[in-house]
């Protein structure tokens, strides 16, 4: 089997993932912050362990701003429905996910006023029409930082320069970036990031978080949901302490254990490396797929502006039954169809139909890309 | 006689936090239920020999680490 599913969620996981999952169950399982018995509080050091390795891993230096929720699309509700109002303006791009468009959609309905810029076919963002979009009554800028279709990455640290130059606040979506490229947000000026962590984190399904910059105003952003917190528990109203006015409700005790496996799991191995093996992936994958008869490759073909996630028609035949053909007959495991993004395949001009799209991951081999691109070779011809 | 004291938080990461910060730096502390006695705030307290009062609230105010309140207790350290 060859899986080349890594962009919907990562497989394998590496085994350190697994162990600590098991093991925080077994040896800290416990509700961390309810009780104050060993395993309660061995529940709690695995948690803020956790947080300081992603505080340290994107650029924030203090791990009470990395707030867990149970994935990248609660983490952007979590951002936007805190933070607009009726009358906010707020500026996207028209290669979001879904994650992004609907609540955006259901805050428009609201009275929030949506500017969508316009991207290239190839998925790009020219920094210049976020510029032309954003003025001085614009709230928040909200971008994909790589596609989940085509795996072109946007400049956010440009666009964050735009955005902080007219007051406006920057959310990126880094489902399909994080754990595949660098990110610094101090660096960048990302002032909130949303992450997952079952896809290049290596983390299991169900956990994600938003993280704060260190110099956001807590503030202006409401909680999504409100509830018990194990702190000031005499209060019937929701505290304003990091991370709890966020966290309601027992935390994620074996996902954020998983996490933090894979993100150390990730550090020792390189990030630099991991994206280079990525890139190599990329090349040969876009090289391959290009050279074949009544194949369209979609997004920059550049490995250097894109993510490991490549998109392809073939000209006459159905794109469902590609993928049942690469799964059944060759073990080849896709992701056909609009992959939850109807706005990135109206860009790139693959609205309705869909495409096929390939993500290799860590674990993928240059032998793996080269035996898919045989069986896609095949089928072409057939 | 070792007398005790302990330090409450608001939130339980900030425990853990203090938690971090003392034992690297060489203090002997035990996190606790928080003493009913003093509050209701948060589940596990940070217990410290009294002692040491004035350096770990030095310690924790430097780190920036939000307390909510430093406490004697008594020498059954509960």
């Amino acid at each position: 089997m060859i899986y080349l599913d890594n962009a919907a969620t990562s497989w394998p996981k590496p085994p350190e993932v697994l162990i600590a999952m098991t093991d925080a169950l077994e040896h800290a399982g416990g509700n961390p912050g309810r009780s104050g018995h060993r395993l309660s509080i061995a529940a709690a050091r695995v948690i803020y362990d956790t947080r300081e390795t992603i505080a340290s891993f994107f650029g924030v230096s203090d791990p009470l701003r990395v707030i867990f929720t149970g994935n990248a699309t609660h983490a952007i509700n979590l951002a936007l429905k805190g933070m607009l109002k009726p009358g906010d303006h707020v500026v996207t791009s028209s290669m979001e996910h879904n994650a992004v468009m609907r609540p955006l959609r259901n805050l428009d309905r609201e009275g929030v006023r949506l500017s969508i810029t316009p991207c290239a076919t190839d998925g790009s963002l020219d920094v210049q029409e976020v510029a032309r979009a954003v003025t001085s009554g614009t709230r928040l800028v909200v971008m994909t930082h790589g596609s989940n279709v085509v795996g072109t990455i946007i400049l956010v640290a440009e666009i964050a320069s735009i955005a902080h130059r007219a007051g406006a606040l920057l959310l990126v979506d880094a489902a399909q970036t994080a754990g595949a490229l660098p990110i610094n947000m101090s660096e960048m000026g990302i002032d909130l990031l949303a992450f997952t962590g079952h896809k290049e984190l290596q983390g299991p399904p169900g956990i994600g978080g938003l993280v704060i910059a260190d110099n956001i105003d807590i503030s202006q952003i409401e909680p999504l949901i409100r509830g018990g917190t194990g702190s000031r528990s005499e209060s019937e109203e929701q505290p304003d302490d990091l991370p709890d006015k966020f966290e309601s409700g027992t935390a994620n005790l074996a996902g954020i254990a998983g996490l933090g496996a894979g993100l150390k799991w990730i550090q020792e191995r390189g990030i630099d490396e991991i994206r280079n093996h990525l890139k190599k992936l990329s090349r040969s994958l876009i090289d391959g797929l290009s050279s074949l008869p009544n194949v369209k490759v979609y997004g920059t073909l550049d490995p250097e502006r894109s993510v490991a996630i490549i998109s392809f028609t073939v000209d006459g035949m159905r794109i469902s039954e590609i993928g049942l053909r690469l799964d059944e007959e060759f073990g080849v495991l896709s992701r056909v169809g609009l992959h939850c993004a109807p706005a990135a395949h109206k860009t790139i001009g693959s609205f309705p139909e869909g495409t096929v799209r390939l993500a290799p991951g860590v674990f993928t081999t240059i032998d793996d890309i080269q035996k898919a691109i045989q069986a896609i070779s095949r089928m072409v011809r057939s | 006689m070792t007398q005790y004291g302990v330090v409450l938080f608001h939130t339980t990461s900030a425990v853990m936090r203090a938690e971090k910060l003392l034992i690297k730096e060489g203090y002997s502390i035990k996190l606790i239920p928080t003493p009913r006695q003093f509050s209701s705030d948060c589940g596990i307290a940070l217990r410290f020999d009294w002692s040491c009062h004035e350096q770990v609230k030095v310690a924790l105010d430097e780190a920036n680490v939000e307390l909510d309140a430093i406490h004697f207790l008594d020498t059954k350290g509960v």
